[in-house]
């Protein structure tokens, strides 16, 4: 509840920011958005002059923008500079003390989620005292990976321990003005992950935010890059099953891949930011680009998402495919239930010779959930021989919900074999039926036919992944059947 | 074991159960016969409580129990079986898998101990084998892409696992090649027990010379218009269901 104070407090902010003068000192930005911020920012990291620029660069590119319309959602419009774009890491003073503090609802599905209590009380952003397991399993995990020559650090610290390599690679699959929420992504990103594998290895374990402690307060701008150097693999999780809340209502994000030659890079995301109540109110918008660059030959991207949050999603990963028979994959489960909206799909380009991509899209309605698949496949010129895949199958749960397909393909090549299959499908009163009829309840009947639609989506996932990811859809779609 | 009186039931405001009694006792098999749109299926759908279906007079017990205060998952866990006549396909769930959680919601509401992987796949290897069903069958996705006799087929193998009380079969033979009708005839053969009644519902008579009744009914517009022996299936090939407009008449 906002309090007379606070919203006085609130204008004498606003006033202060025309005057603003960067103070290294503060541990928080007022709200909005200006060079002297983004300097602020800069400097609270310590950054070298050349990233400076290339934020203030990218802000610059970012105000001739507008804010993209031409999405299948609705939503109150983003007050930019309403918004803090700097919040130092919150102290333990300032964190819950124990799990007494946290919103029971919240405890209720890290329980159905069957989540150990440690690992709630690190979700829930708990203080702990004791030095708990994942600490010293993070330890170990990287003294195990430095063995190899691998990176993996979060963003700030690459940017302090390896600036060759980040200047190197920095906005080259992404450029600094791509789309509207990049170039903002790009003028404010707060922290993220930097992978790189060097030549010829292969990175022994699935790479996970998850292990990465300090990652789980990276902010509401992410910024992630990963390197795959010749002849090198590695898979990288992001996310987990857990929900996760947030008090910044907007969330744009940015992943650049980067695969060398006969290198290959699998990326999976389980995405569950907090979608809002029934109404839909005070959910998450996650406004994020992802894209890869498959840059040298028989270099493969394989993107696999499960999305089951927020209240808008707008995302898509892509791939493009430079080097001569290099693949590029998306698989996504997307879940939009109650008020969600998600428009999501991919794009495959077509640059290099006998380059194929495959896409499989999996999008599931319920309530009053609207899913949209935006894809685009385009063969350029130069492709000669390319070929893709695409499949989109809609499910609807319910008679209020709805799904769109929006595919778009473009080819310049005459050689290239396309194929694309569309289905939409309702979970049918006659399917839940035949499953009563076997003593199966119609919670464990809709779990298990929804299930069943994503399946060639879960098996691209890690084992351990897809199991969260179906135990995940089952919570996430709880009571959306009658 | 079931007892049906004075049945009526109706879909969309049409009344299509006029009047139903029928009594079935424990290792009995009964035959429903009838035409098109006598309400065969309409008996078979509400006893399974297919909510459709708005019963409107008369009950249903079985084993005492009455049927219509049951949620159909509770009526198959009392051990109705029903073999659908257009069995629904469920794309990317294995078959084994989805009997397996059957069989395992099934054993937990009676309160009997899940089955693990391995003591499940001995049972349904064991089931398969009885009724004649290859094992291919189990690893494909619930009746996604078979054939129509696959479809029957599988219809049986999961009544073999589930070991129903009562078991309906809703036209199982429609559709069938010879070949087909006699597997799934002998399975059902292969299943009769003492302590298990089955009701096959069909529209011919040619199921029931592989599938001996103990008892024949036929349903005329809603209502039971005469019972009998098997023989009343004989008499029913011969004269069609037309020669029972005056039987229809007097009841």
């Amino acid at each position: 509840m906002p309090t007379a104070t606070d919203t006085i407090e609130a204008l004498t902010e606003r006033d202060y920011e025309y005057g603003f003068v960067t103070d290294v000192e503060q541990d928080t930005a007022p709200p909005g958005l200006s060079e002297e911020i983004i300097a602020f920012i800069s400097a609270k990291k310590n950054e070298p002059q050349w990233l400076l620029d290339w934020r203030l660069q990218a802000y610059r590119g970012w105000l001739k923008m507008a804010e993209p319309t031409w999405a299948n959602v609705r939503y109150e419009p983003v007050d930019y500079q309403s918004i803090c774009y700097y919040a130092a890491p919150k102290s333990d003073d300032d964190r819950p003390k124990s799990l007494d503090e946290i919103d029971p609802e919240i405890l209720a599905t890290y329980e159905k989620l069957g989540i150990p209590l440690k690992e709630q009380e690190m979700l829930a952003g708990v203080a702990v005292d004791a030095v708990f397991d994942s600490v010293s399993v993070a330890t170990t995990f990287r003294e195990k990976l430095a063995e190899l020559g691998v990176i993996f650090c979060s963003f700030s610290e690459a940017v302090q321990d390896h600036p060759e390599l980040v200047r190197k690679y920095l906005g080259t699959v992404v450029p600094r003005r791509d789309n509207f929420f990049a170039a903002l992504n790009s003028a404010v990103f707060s922290d993220g992950s930097f992978v790189y594998i060097p030549k010829g290895v292969r990175c022994p374990m699935e790479l996970s935010t998850y292990f990465r402690i300090n990652a789980m307060n990276t902010g509401q701008f992410e910024r992630t890059l990963i390197i795959a150097d010749e002849g090198s693999y590695v898979s990288y999780l992001e996310g987990c099953t857990a929900p996760m809340r947030d008090e910044n209502q907007l969330h744009a994000a940015v992943v650049e891949l980067v695969a060398h030659e006969d290198a290959q890079i699998k990326y999976s995301t389980v995405q569950n930011w907090y979608p809002g109540d029934k109404e839909g109110v005070g959910g998450i918008y996650n406004f994020v680009t992802k894209r890869g660059l498959c840059e040298g030959r028989r270099s493969k991207i394989s993107w696999t998402q499960v999305e089951t949050g927020s209240a808008v999603t707008w995302k898509y990963p892509s791939c493009i495919l430079r080097g001569d028979d290099s693949v590029g994959e998306f698989y996504s489960v997307a879940v939009s239930n109650n008020r969600q909206q998600a428009d999501t799909g991919t794009k495959m380009i077509h640059v290099g010779k006998r380059t194929s991509s495959t896409i499989i899209s999996k999008g599931i309605s319920a309530g009053e959930g609207q899913n949209t698949y935006r894809g685009s496949v385009r063969i350029l010129r130069s492709a000669e021989d390319a070929r893709n895949f695409s499949q989109c199958d809609s499910m609807l749960i319910g008679d209020r919900c709805g799904a769109h397909t929006f595919p778009y393909i473009d080819v310049a090549n005459p050689t290239a074999q396309m194929e694309h299959e569309a289905s939409t499908s309702k979970i049918g009163e006659d399917q839940i039926f035949y499953c009563n009829q076997r003593g199966i309840d119609t919670e464990d009947a809709v779990s298990m036919i929804v299930n069943g639609f994503c399946k060639e989506v879960f098996r691209e996932l890690p084992m351990e992944f897809a199991v969260e990811a179906q135990k995940l859809l089952e919570v996430s779609l709880e009571g959306s059947v009658g | 074991m079931l007892r049906v009186s004075d049945l009526h039931a109706k879909v969309e405001e049409q009344e299509i159960l006029k009047g139903v009694d029928l009594e079935v006792k424990a290792g009995e098999v009964h035959a429903v016969m009838g035409p098109n749109g006598s309400g065969k299926s309409t008996l078979a759908q509400v006893l399974a409580g297919k909510e459709d279906y708005e019963i409107t007079a008369g009950s249903l017990e079985l084993d005492g129990e009455d049927l219509q205060e049951m949620a159909p998952e509770e009526r198959a866990h009392a051990g109705l079986f029903l073999a659908f006549q257009y069995p629904v396909e469920i794309p990317g769930v294995g078959n084994s898998y989805f009997l397996k959680a059957a069989v395992n919601a099934n054993r937990k509401a009676r309160g009997e101990s899940e089955l693990d992987a391995m003591d499940f796949l001995k049972l349904l290897r064991e089931r398969a084998t009885l009724v004649d069903v290859d094992e291919a069958l189990l690893r494909r996705p619930v009746n996604d892409g078979f054939s129509g006799g696959e479809k029957k087929r599988n219809e049986i193998l999961q009544m073999a696992v589930l070991e129903p009380r009562l078991a309906v079969l809703d036209e199982t033979d429609s559709g069938l090649d010879i070949d087909a009708l006699k597997t799934v005839a002998a399975g059902v053969n292969a299943l009769r027990a003492e302590n298990r009644a089955f009701v096959v519902i069909t529209h011919y008579q040619r199921l029931l010379n592989y599938i001996v009744p103990d008892h024949v009914h036929v349903l005329l517009d809603g209502r039971i218009v005469r019972s009998g022996g098997s023989e009343l299936a004989h008499e029913l090939e011969e004269k069609g269901y037309g020669g029972f407009d005056g039987a229809r008449a007097e009841a």
